[in-house]
């Protein structure tokens, strides 16, 4: 399978020159085309930030120290500025966290879609507009047309979310990064906004980074899975593999410490504090080590 | 007969809808005849998603609202209807945990005197010398170190500030507590800590509790009853290993199945019968 995606030893670090972190310390993994893969960690892992640095949507104050990047062939890190910009959006997409804050508050949902259609593909507005009511019926949203009409503040948070869903599959990407898009949704808006994903990639076969601290949501969207603490990859593989016969005692520690509905509560194990500690310090120790080989 | 500590009837409450232009003020009923029972030492685990009016239910039980109709029965005395000055002595024996102990303790507080205002406040405290003696062994109660008296809020984890948030609630030795989403914002590897440090606090002081939370897998961990909430309603409620395995109502059904447990279960999203509904707002529909 062709790489879609190649991260590579990537090394972030955030905040002023003398007062940095790392939040990336040598971070690797692939996506290949169609494939949904799973990066799974808690606060702190450098997860979104992963994220980010591969849509180019770093923060300010965050630089890129080391690391490859490369999108179907092309390398990220180099990439001038304007021709990154052509890509996003168009061939790698991103679908949000936070549907509230994401959609211009005081534009019609029908107008946020048809520019993008008509920025990235150069349709004209009434080809961008039927075409952004066959993407609303897309992701299940009844009376597409109306709901073109209306303003984010006049749609539910689920439905919201469809919203950026179609937008994300818009222009037929081949990576969609998901970054957290179901966390802030009940049980069953989830499952339905799952299976709008699952469907629309199938359907314009994109591969998706699926960014996450749910092990539950890898399970049931993920064929594979990256693992990642302090900024560091600690175990990856296919995701029933990695869920059944799980090799790193952190993976091990997080299966066992989440509650399970199916489990009497005799069998949660919270995770062993010296665990996560020696987990901080080989990450620190591993920063000192490259502090010393740049001097 | 079972010891009922807490035992609601008929409880409902409504909030006052504005007028609009062409609308005449209205109300707006978010808890419906609910009937619950808690008997003294056990926990009643209240599940529902947004909108099931699980908070507002939690509100009322300890009494930061007055309920529009119904009763609340706590150890035999019925305070639904008791004003401020008649629930103070009730007060002291019915706390409650909040889900942001970021928002919920004070940023300008040292530990050590947030612990210990709901004794000053109760008149039983007896000067500088007991107020950090007390604070330490509340502390020590929720497994924190008796430093941590001289900590501000923002110099401790998410996980720390959850442990002083139940400190605080114990501080009056109450013998009921809601707990309101209370590990909803922790990581898995923080939550289960405080999940089981609640069971054994609960074991070991015989605490009767309500714990609200959106997530059932949690319910299952500390909860002896569950009971499940929609649009202000109980649509099941009964004890957690029978609901769990054989859950009655659709509702209580549907939540269950979408809980993604952490197995590989092809098959998972191809039931496509839940997308069909879009989840609108009322005054958008």
């Amino acid at each position: 399978m062709t790489a879609v995606l190649t991260v590579h030893d990537l090394r972030v670090a955030i905040g002023h020159r003398g007062d940095q972190t790392n939040v990336l310390r040598g971070a690797s993994l692939e996506v290949g085309a169609g494939e949904v893969r799973g990066l799974v960690g808690e606060s702190g892992a450098g997860k979104s930030m992963l994220g980010r640095a591969v849509l180019g949507l770093l923060p300010a104050n965050a630089v890129i120290a080391a690391g490859i990047m490369q999108f179907e062939g092309r390398d990220l890190v180099a990439m001038p500025e304007p021709e990154r910009r052509s890509l996003l959006g168009r061939r790698i997409a991103l679908i949000p966290q936070d549907p509230m804050t994401s959609l211009n508050p005081v534009k019609r949902v029908g107008a946020q879609i048809a520019n993008l259609l008509r920025h990235h593909l150069a349709l004209s507005k009434r080809d961008a507009l039927e075409r952004a009511a066959e993407l609303l019926a897309e992701v299940a949203i009844r009376e597409p047309r109306r709901v073109l009409e209306l303003y984010p503040h006049e749609i539910s948070g689920g439905m919201r979310q469809r919203v950026l869903i179609a937008m994300a599959f818009a222009c037929d990407p081949s990576l969609v990064i998901a970054d957290e898009p179901t966390t802030a949704l009940d049980v069953t808006v989830q499952r339905q906004v799952l299976q709008l994903v699952e469907r629309l990639r199938q359907r314009h076969g994109a591969a998706i980074l699926f960014v996450t601290h749910d092990l539950g949501v890898v399970a049931k969207i993920c064929r594979t899975v990256t693992v990642l603490h302090a900024g560091r990859v600690l175990e990856e593989g296919e995701t029933a593999d990695v869920l059944a016969r799980p090799r790193h005692p952190y993976t091990r520690a997080l299966l066992a410490a989440t509650p399970r509905a199916d489990r009497p509560a005799e069998t949660l194990r919270p995770v062993p504090p010296a665990l996560i500690e020696n987990l901080w310090s080989e990450a620190h120790r591993l920063d000192r080590q490259l502090a010393m080989a740049a001097l | 007969m079972t010891d009922i500590l807490l035992r609601t009837g008929n409880l409902s409450f409504a909030y006052p809808e504005r007028a609009g232009l062409f609308r005449r003020p209205s109300l707006r009923e978010v808890v419906k005849r609910v009937d619950l029972a808690v008997p003294r030492g056990s926990v009643l685990g209240l599940v529902g998603e947004s909108g099931s009016g699980k908070t507002t239910f939690g509100r009322l039980l300890v009494r930061l609202l007055q309920p529009t109709s119904g009763g609340i029965q706590f150890d035999g005395v019925e305070i639904g209807r008791l004003g401020e000055a008649e629930m103070r002595p009730l007060r002291a024996r019915i706390q409650m945990i909040f889900q942001d102990p970021q928002s919920s303790l004070n940023p300008r507080l040292r530990l050590g005197v947030t612990l210990t205002r709901p004794l000053q406040v109760y008149g039983r405290l007896k000067g500088r010398r007991d107020r950090r003696d007390r604070a330490a062994a509340l502390l020590d109660l929720v497994g924190l170190p008796a430093g941590f008296v001289d900590r501000y809020p923002h110099e401790l984890s998410g996980g720390q500030r959850q442990r002083a948030g139940i400190a605080r609630a114990l501080a009056l030795q109450p013998d009921f507590i809601v707990a309101d989403e209370i590990v909803s914002g922790l990581d898995v590897s923080t939550q289960a800590h405080i999940l089981l440090l609640l069971k054994d606090l609960q074991k070991r002081l015989g605490l009767t509790m309500v714990f609200i939370s959106h997530d059932l897998s949690v319910i299952r961990v500390l909860c002896n009853d569950v009971a499940i909430l929609q649009h202000g309603e109980v649509v099941e409620t009964g004890p957690v290993a029978r609901i769990f395995a054989s859950p009655q109502h659709p509702y209580a059904h549907e939540l269950l199945a979408a809980i993604p447990l952490p197995d590989v279960e092809p098959g998972w999203l191809d039931d496509t019968t839940a997308i069909a509904i879009p989840h609108q707002q009322g005054s958008a529909a």
